[in-house]
């Protein structure tokens, strides 16, 4: 090479890394797992924040996944390598706190709720799910229901039968369904809807009160009463499609929605997909109750965020926390994405009729938080579960399920 | 100037040198790393498992004997059960197929080079697409399961990937006594073939390791229980469909392979043949297969440390979270980046990388020797 040639590389080489900080300052990386149809919600709230901050460049950093599942593992290995995104998603709860906040990673929140007055305006029981070691660890964005239960008004009065509030009742019915040529009446999807399935009959089973128990460790999975919950939702997958690994949970609400099966347990992310891809009118085209057991209890898991310690632009960050546990924020992004808020002061026109009453329910209900949705379990006992299931579904023994769910629950030292 | 005359290998260390520094720090410095965590209780302790700066404390074998004996690991051992089924059919399929497609391309039918073409082409796609394809066609209710139903009759039921069925299944403990008596299996045949060849002390040594062996695994073996409790596992048949995915993947190279070798058969040796009065049948079987057997020997370990590692055929096919078609591979994955056990991930990865190692070390010990020799 020579020497202006060279020289001329040098220089520009030297522009390039002299202007880098300065621009780095007006930027905000984060880091989601919100694509496809979630993806117009992720949008609309980054748009707001444009609108406001006209100089501050957003990175939409998504890895696209159900739930997460990839996300979470680029999310570590970053986190790992020293690199963490200025905000990232996260289960609020236990999927947060068993593996972040125990690490040190993250920032205490509570000045931001305080100075913003969100101690008022999120109810208790969720402000409780976001605490640990004296500190508030994550702004929530919205809220899911996981324990309802789906069917189509039509049909039911069709084979005249009405939705079951007990899960004997719910028992009874299917057996009568049976009867009338509904061979599975309860429609399943692939491996992780069978953990769902089975968070709903536990709390149907145990009630909220021991629900809870069971996270903190005051009860034993193998306790009596526990071990039931396995001998019920045997009872339960009598009744459900016996190709159930090979459906996604669209296919499986498909099924009730169109009349080979009666009753589909999933959580109200259905509700945006049969208002919203299928047009289906709530309340005519489907209809919904607390999953069998549960009336009054809200099962919720909540997407939030959280500011990692040393990120590169901190300021721009907490912005954008502080846009998402606005009023604002929040009801920009919830109708688009079919769930409600966290705030209890949203303004309910915006939302759909499922959506009304289910944030009619979060004001009222007793909440506890979800197991298949990262609320109240580390990831390192989540993660785990499937085998648990796998167990139960190879031997269909209640015991031995209830066994190895203890097994986990020591090995991961649950609830200390 | 004595240094001029060394300059051609100064330059060539030189040359290799950046190399060999690449490979020894993300290769070699990277195993290390990864044994020495699988050392560690590195995520026992969640509040450890992804701090800054983990601290993690000296275990030992505390994770490997946690695997292979422990409550909650028996999904690990169904894995392993699962890979050798596999690995055994997919190289029976590929080897196979591949050499039946090399024949029939060796008769030089007519198109000859469309066919290769098209024999060969599956391989050039990614395990990803191949996954995707199949899982389609495989589903319960469509594609393969809906064939009969073109020549009128009914559609197949066979569950493929979600089948939750197992054959051939045998209790964990019993593990011990079937390794044994393989092992002594395997011995016995070598036994056979050198006594055949006419190397009789080769042959009386294996033979008398054989029997040693087969007296530990019927005498001491059977007192030999890793786990409390009996717990089966066997064959899961959602992994057919992985198979046919697979062999249909890879039969296409095998036949490259085979082909390769079949064109470097001189013309002279199939007439030398043909003039003896061998058929068909004799001209392959006692003079091409016999020329064919490094050919299939470096197939078997190509195809077999696939097999080993497979990973993105199986999370294209079935999901990470599907059981039935789940490999340690899949496994090391979800452990380590889902249940934040760093050190039980390393783990299975360097358990894996054993495996592997059997297939590949004798072999490269083998080519070094060759090489040394010629």
């Amino acid at each position: 090479m020579n020497r202006p040639g060279s020289f001329f590389l040098a220089a520009a080489l030297a522009s390039l890394f002299a202007t880098a900080p300065a621009r780095a300052q007006d930027k905000l990386e984060i880091f989601s797992w919100w694509a496809g149809d979630e993806g117009p919600a992720l949008k609309a709230l980054i748009d707001l924040y444009s609108k406001k901050y006209p100089n501050i460049q957003v990175i939409n950093s998504t890895v696209t996944g159900g739930s997460g599942v990839n996300a979470r593992a680029v999310l570590k290995t970053r986190m790992l390598g020293g690199d963490p995104p200025d905000s990232f998603q996260v289960h609020a709860g236990q999927e947060l706190i068993g593996t972040w906040v125990v690490a040190n990673r993250m920032e205490d929140l509570s000045d931001l709720f305080k100075s913003e007055g969100w101690m008022a305006q999120f109810p208790k029981g969720l402000i409780a799910l976001l605490s640990a070691r004296n500190g508030i660890w994550s702004v929530p964005v919205n809220i899911h229901r996981s324990n309802v239960m789906w069917y189509v008004p039509a049909n039911l009065k069709k084979w005249g039968v009405s939705p079951p509030k007990t899960l004997d009742e719910f028992l009874a019915t299917c057996k009568t369904l049976q009867g009338k040529g509904v061979q599975h009446p309860l429609a399943l999807g692939e491996n992780w809807t069978y953990n769902h399935l089975w968070e709903s009959v536990a709390l149907g089973v145990l009630g909220p009160e021991d629900w809870t128990a069971l996270w903190t460790g005051k009860l034993k999975f193998n306790d009596p009463k526990a071990v039931k919950v396995w001998a019920t939702f045997g009872q339960v997958l009598d009744f459900a499609n016996p190709d159930a690994s090979g459906l996604s949970w669209q296919q499986a609400t498909d099924r009730m929605l169109k009349g080979t099966a009666a009753f589909n347990v999933m959580g109200d992310w259905a509700a945006g997909y049969m208002a919203t891809t299928l047009k289906l009118k709530p309340g005519e085209g489907f209809g919904w109750e607390a999953s069998p057991g549960t009336g009054g209890v809200f099962m919720m898991l909540s997407d939030s965020f959280g500011l990692p310690k040393g990120v590169k632009h901190r300021d721009a960050a907490l912005k954008w926390l502080r846009e998402l546990g606005s009023k604002e924020g929040q009801d920009t992004f919830n109708p688009l994405k079919g769930s409600i808020a966290a705030r209890l002061d949203s303004d309910l026109s915006k939302y759909n009729a499922y959506l009304q009453s289910a944030a009619k329910d979060w004001k009222t209900n007793k909440v506890v938080g979800s197991l298949a949705h990262g609320a109240v379990a580390p990831e390192a006992f989540a993660s785990q579960f499937g085998t648990v299931m796998e167990i139960f579904l190879a031997s269909k023994n209640a015991e031995a399920a209830a066994n190895a769910a203890q097994a986990i629950a020591d090995q991961v030292g649950l609830g200390k | 100037m004595r240094w001029r005359k060394h300059t051609n290998q100064i330059t060539g260390f030189l040359v290799v040198l950046p190399s060999i520094v690449l490979v020894a720090v993300f290769v070699y410095g990277f195993i290390g790393r990864a044994l020495w965590a699988s050392l560690t209780d590195w995520g026992k302790d969640p509040s450890q498992a992804l701090a800054l700066n983990p601290v993690t404390r000296f275990i030992g074998l505390q994770n490997y004997r946690e695997l292979f004996t422990g409550f909650i690991d028996g999904r690990f051992r169904q894995d392993m059960v699962s890979t050798v089924f596999f690995t055994v059919f997919f190289l029976a399929g590929c080897l196979l197929f591949g050499l039946l497609l090399a024949i029939l391309i060796d008769h030089k039918p007519r198109g000859e080079a469309l066919f290769r073409g098209v024999f060969l082409f599956p391989f050039a796609l990614s395990f990803v697409v191949t996954g995707t394809i199949w899982r389609w066609l495989l589903q319960p209710g469509g594609g393969v399961n809906q064939l009969p139903t073109l020549v009128g009759l009914r559609p197949a039921t066979f569950e493929w990937l979600t089948s939750r069925q197992q054959v051939w299944r045998f209790d964990w403990n019993d593990l011990p006594v079937i390794i044994g008596l393989l092992a002594a299996a395997t011995l016995a045949a070598v036994a056979v073939v050198a006594r055949r060849a006419g190397r009789r002390r080769r042959a009386i040594g294996f033979a008398l390791g054989s029997a040693a062996v087969l007296g530990l695994a019927v005498g001491v073996a059977p007192g030999w229980r890793p786990l409390p409790f009996p717990e089966l596992h066997g064959f899961n048949l959602a992994f057919i469909g992985i198979v046919v995915a697979a062999v249909w993947q890879m039969a296409g190279y095998t036949m490259a392979l085979y082909l390769a070798g079949l064109t470097g058969i001189p013309e002279e040796l199939r007439e030398a043949a043909v003039v003896e009065g061998a058929n068909e049948w004799q001209l392959y079987t006692r003079i091409i297969l016999p020329l064919m057997a490094p050919i299939t020997l470096s197939a078997m370990i190509v195809l077999g440390h696939i097999s080993l590692k497979i990973f993105d055929l199986v999370f294209a096919m079935a999901g990470p979270d599907n059981a039935w078609t789940d490999v340690p591979a899949l496994l090391m994955f979800i452990t380590t980046f889902r249940g934040n056990q760093f050190a039980k991930g390393a783990a299975i990865g360097v358990i894996l990388l054993v495996l592997v190692a059997m297939i590949i070390v004798p072999y490269l010990r083998s080519q070094l020797r060759k090489g040394v020799r010629e």
